[in-house]
């Protein structure tokens, strides 16, 4: 907090370095546009750290606070601040995007400097979401993360990329829009006003309330992205790139789950209230449906982008509860999730980059070639079935105990996850790893290279400590959670 | 009728240009072939002298001139500079185009000079004739323009549709307006606000006028249902000549909507007469405009249907009813106008002798061909769509702003939907260009000016979307202190 605005550094550092990389031009400077990328990247996590080690757990106000006029016809304020929800989603954005680079750095060949500087630009704009106090700033970053990521499905994409960009791109466009006439509808009500803390004190009629609330469901549970309207991520995650795999699943889900914490809860507390039922419903057949939709997956990568949903959707059953222990279980199940499947696209990636296939029938007895691969896919498919001692386990534990207080039969029916995780997972980890080789193409593979080792080790170790040691991210989150729960609780609607 | 030099002194651009127009004829003739580009830099420098003129003589209070024919206000002053710098950035792009389809000579220019003319007489009438007269220059410059390249069967059927078209609009519009004088009995639109202010109007009347009126602007703006003109012309006219149409003479109709419906028939009755009307305009122009472009397969006629989409947009400014709104219409046709200008100048970019690259399919692998203009349209395309940060969003947030404020969630709501369903063919534009492999590898060669310009242009849909609050107050003050 020395007066250095650690925000906006750690918002636009990405971005510009994106811009440098993307100036590097065609593909001969390609090996410039890697290193560029890996500094910019590293640059861009590094800038992080201020704020992790200056941040203060116990403060209630949002920290590092940046104000300034934007817009003046609309007081729309270039207003920056965090808690510690937005914190551990910073971070974990940061530093995925490492890990992304890295993962890209042999693999994509063409247009590189595009590539990476798509994701880089990306990454300052998903810390712009989670830093934006102002709606109208958090809108802007929100949906200028569709551009970067449309591109990257639709050119690095597989076969049927077009089909999945757009189809990405006009979902989420969808629930956008509608979030947007709410959020025109909120500034008129609170007088002339975006900022996001308006927004929470503003006092609403139920029926508004309760059209506020389906208005951000549309663009919060497209991006969750939750049962009916989850179909496009597992035509995007297909499709796209590892890289754009990896985002996605652990960042851009996010968005949603996030929203639902920033907006849908504390604006209209009622209103969530009175559907939580709907919610916590959708949020079951995401855990239980969809759980049994990856289990038949024969694509990989369609597996993991089904259990994506299926673990996404504890996420929102948490955050419904309306119990301590259930939302702070969702925002470490975000976290979690956020490693757990960028863990097991890169997993997905490495193999596919030797094979060029997703299929699981392509597969078997890896682990004769990839002893150490083996090894560390082992640990990450433990951990999205939810082991103790994964990071896995813990949000997904402390959501289920939360769900007990509420109602046992949510609570069992949500336990049925560990089952099914497990089925899936470890079913799909035996055919492709062990086994005998069923695949000519598999004897010759090769393990693990330095570069690979690298980013799975990260991941390693940020999944056995959350699992082994989450006591700081429960210290994180404690106040902002509290004091969600606790502004939650009061009804809005005037006159009570 | 004396004139005082005052007079005089509020028209001032307006006779500059005029006798700009004649030197440029005259001077023209003496020109050989390859002289010509004498007469493109006389007509540019002429449009920024007229430029200079307005930004010297700026005024921040309405000065009412030439016998009530004419007034010069803020609003005027705002649209009449964007008129100029839309008209002098379509001759920069149109400059090699025209010149590889043998257009480029002096009627080219001195027809453009006069639909500017046009142009600024609509934005400063303060009478239903010179109202007329305005538009008349205008359109008889385009209908020529058109036309210009007469042995083309393309363009000489676009000019004759336009024409016909253009013709019975005027005619309505004329209809109107004689009903209104009808009722009246004036012709100088405070005096007509005046009469109906006092009540002594008949309403009946008033009402039967207005409809044509709305059906006349309907007509010049191509709002659905009185846009069949639009998608042939702008497909048929040479490219030059779309670009023209489709940019700056939407400011001057803009100013025509709020001379005819604000100025002189704002009152509240009448307001909700036609904002009954101007909503059906809205929602019609967008949901066909929006649905009808999805399936084109020539970029210029996509363009046509986008435009008319926008038109409703900027309806839905206009029909909020109140300054907020008005000036939220203002900066949604100022921003279409940049996002316009750039498309239509990509398509000449691309364009080349005997090629003019206006089917989708030439648009291919543009990524591959050149990163940067794949940038720039990629930039303009999300503008038009409404995608931030650029600026086509700030216009959109501003127009539903305004209609949410009117009180009319729903139309915001139905905005929002059709928006939605034109974001999917401005995406396939940059599809093609992004995921698609080039057909044509031919390298681009257009002169450094245009170039340049674009770039400018396409940057300028980001940058005034990462700070758009200029613009916006820009516009907020014009309607303010002029309304």
């Amino acid at each position: 907090m020395n007066g250095m605005p650690w925000l906006s550094v750690v918002i636009w550092t990405p971005i510009l370095a994106g811009l440098v990389v993307l100036a590097t031009g065609p593909d001969r400077n390609a090996a410039t546009a890697r290193w560029l990328a890996l500094a910019g990247a590293v640059l861009g996590f590094v800038v992080t750290i201020p704020l992790a080690t200056g941040f203060d757990v116990t403060a209630r106000a949002m920290q590092f606070v940046e104000l300034k006029e934007w817009i003046e016809r609309y007081h729309i304020r270039y207003h920056l601040g965090i808690d510690g929800i937005s914190l551990l989603l910073i971070l974990l954005n940061s530093f995925t995007t490492i890990l992304v680079v890295i993962a890209g750095w042999k693999v994509i060949d063409s247009r590189v400097a595009q590539y990476m500087g798509a994701f880089l630009v990306m990454s300052g704009l998903m810390n712009g979401v989670f830093a934006a106090m102002d709606a109208m700033l958090f809108y802007v970053f929100f949906e200028a993360t569709l551009i970067p990521m449309f591109l990257v499905i639709g050119v690095w994409g597989g076969p049927n990329r077009v089909y999945a960009a757009v189809k990405f791109f006009l979902y989420t466009l969808l629930g956008s829009l509608l979030m947007l006439v709410a959020l025109i509808y909120l500034y008129n009500a609170a007088g002339g006003s975006f900022s996001i803390a308006a927004f929470h004190e503003l006092p609403l009629a139920m029926t508004a309330q309760v059209l506020i609330f389906l208005a951000f469901l549309v663009a919060f549970a497209v991006k969750v992205p939750m049962w009916p309207v989850h179909t496009w991520l597992p035509d995007a995650h297909v499709e796209a790139p590892t890289g754009g795999s990896v985002v996605l699943a652990a960042i851009a889900l996010k968005l949603g789950g996030y929203g639902f914490i920033r907006f849908s809860l504390p604006i209209v507390p009622d209103a969530s209230h009175a559907l939580s039922g709907l919610m916590i419903g959708l949020s079951l057949i995401a855990v239980v449906y969809i759980g049994l939709v990856a289990l038949v997956q024969t694509d990989m990568k369609k597996l993991i982008a089904y259990s994506s949903i299926s673990h996404m959707g504890f996420v929102t059953l948490g955050l419904f509860l309306f119990d301590r222990l259930a939302v702070e279980g969702a925002v470490i199940q975000m976290i979690s999730h956020g490693f757990v499947s960028a863990a097991l696209f890169l997993c997905v990636g490495v193999l596919y980059d030797r094979l060029h296939s997703r299929q699981i029938a392509d597969y078997g007895g890896v682990v004769n070639r990839m002893p150490v691969f083996a090894a560390f896919f082992m640990l990450f498919a433990m951990a999205n079935a939810g082991l103790p001692g994964t990071s896995g386990f813990v949000g997904e534990f402390m959501v289920i105990m939360g769900a007990t207080k509420a109602n046992f039969w949510i609570a069992f029916a949500a336990a049925t996850t560990l089952i099914f995780g497990a089925a899936y997972t470890l079913w799909m980890y035996k055919r492709v790893v062990f086994g005998a080789v069923a695949n000519p193409h598999v004897g010759e593979l090769q393990d693990i290279e330095t570069r690979e080792w690298l980013f799975l080790a990260l991941l390693a170790i940020a999944v056995l400590a959350m699992g082994l040691y989450p006591a700081p991210f429960n210290a994180v989150l404690e106040t902002p959670v509290g004091d969600l729960l606790a502004h939650v609780a009061k009804t809005k609607i005037p006159g009570n | 009728m004396t004139l005082a030099p005052a007079d005089y002194l509020a028209a001032w651009p307006e006779i500059l240009l005029l006798t700009m127009v004649c030197v440029i004829l005259v001077a023209d003739l003496f020109l050989r072939d390859d002289q010509r580009s004498t007469t493109f830099a006389l007509t540019v420098a002429t449009l920024i002298a007229c430029a200079a003129v307005i930004v010297v003589s700026a005024k921040p209070e309405v000065t009412h001139a030439l016998n009530g024919m004419f007034v010069d206000d803020p609003l005027a002053d705002t649209l009449k500079i964007m008129v100029f710098i839309a008209v002098a950035a379509m001759l920069i792009y149109s400059r090699g185009y025209v010149a590889a389809r043998g257009m480029y000579r002096g009627e080219f220019f001195t027809l453009v000079l006069f639909a500017t003319l046009g142009m600024m007489v609509m934005i400063s009438a303060n009478h239903l004739l010179s109202l007329y007269l305005g538009l008349e220059l205008l359109s008889l410059s385009l209908y020529a323009l058109v036309a210009l390249q007469r042995d083309s069967k393309d363009n000489t059927e676009a000019a004759m549709k336009y024409f016909v078209l253009g013709a019975l609009a005027s005619g309505m519009l004329l209809y109107g307006m004689s009903m209104i004088y009808g009722a009246t009995g004036q012709l100088e639109i405070p005096k007509i606000a005046q009469v109906i202010a006092d009540g002594k109007a008949n309403g009946t009347i008033l009402v039967f006028g207005l409809v044509f009126l709305v059906a006349g602007i309907g007509f010049k703006l191509g709002a659905v249902p009185f846009h069949m003109w639009v998608p042939d012309v702008y497909q048929g006219a040479p490219t030059a000549v779309a670009l023209l149409i489709s940019s700056a003479p939407k400011l001057a109709a803009f100013a025509f909507v709020m001379r005819l419906l604000v100025e002189a028939l704002g009152t509240a009755s009448l307001l909700a007469e036609w904002r009954q009307m101007l909503i059906l305009l809205a929602v019609a122009s967008m949901a066909v405009g929006n649905i009808t472009a999805i399936a084109q397969t020539n970029l210029k006629r996509m363009l046509a249907y986008s435009t008319i989409s926008h038109m409703g947009f900027l309806l839905l400014g206009v029909l909020a009813g109140d300054p907020n709104g008005y000036s939220a219409a203002m900066f949604y046709v100022a921003v279409y106008t940049l996002t316009s200008l750039g498309a239509f100048g990509m398509i000449m970019l691309l364009a080349r002798e005997g090629f003019e690259a206006d089917r989708l399919e030439d648009f291919k692998g543009l990524n591959r061909r050149s990163p940067w203009y794949a940038f720039v349209m990629l930039l303009l395309m999300f503008s038009m769509a409404g995608v931030p940060p650029t600026v086509g969003f700030y216009a959109k947030l501003s127009v539903l702003e305004s209609v949410v404020n009117a009180g009319q969630i729903w139309l915001a709501v139905v905005a929002v939907v059709f928006s939605l369903v034109g974001a999917f063919y401005y995406l396939r534009v940059v599809r093609l260009m992004y995921f698609d492999e080039p057909v044509d590898t031919t390298p681009i060669r257009a002169d450094a000016g245009a170039r340049l310009l674009l770039s400018v242009n396409g940057l300028a849909a980001l940058a005034i979307g990462i700070l758009p609050g200029w613009l916006m107050e820009l516009c907020r003050q014009a309607i303010r202190s002029s309304l």
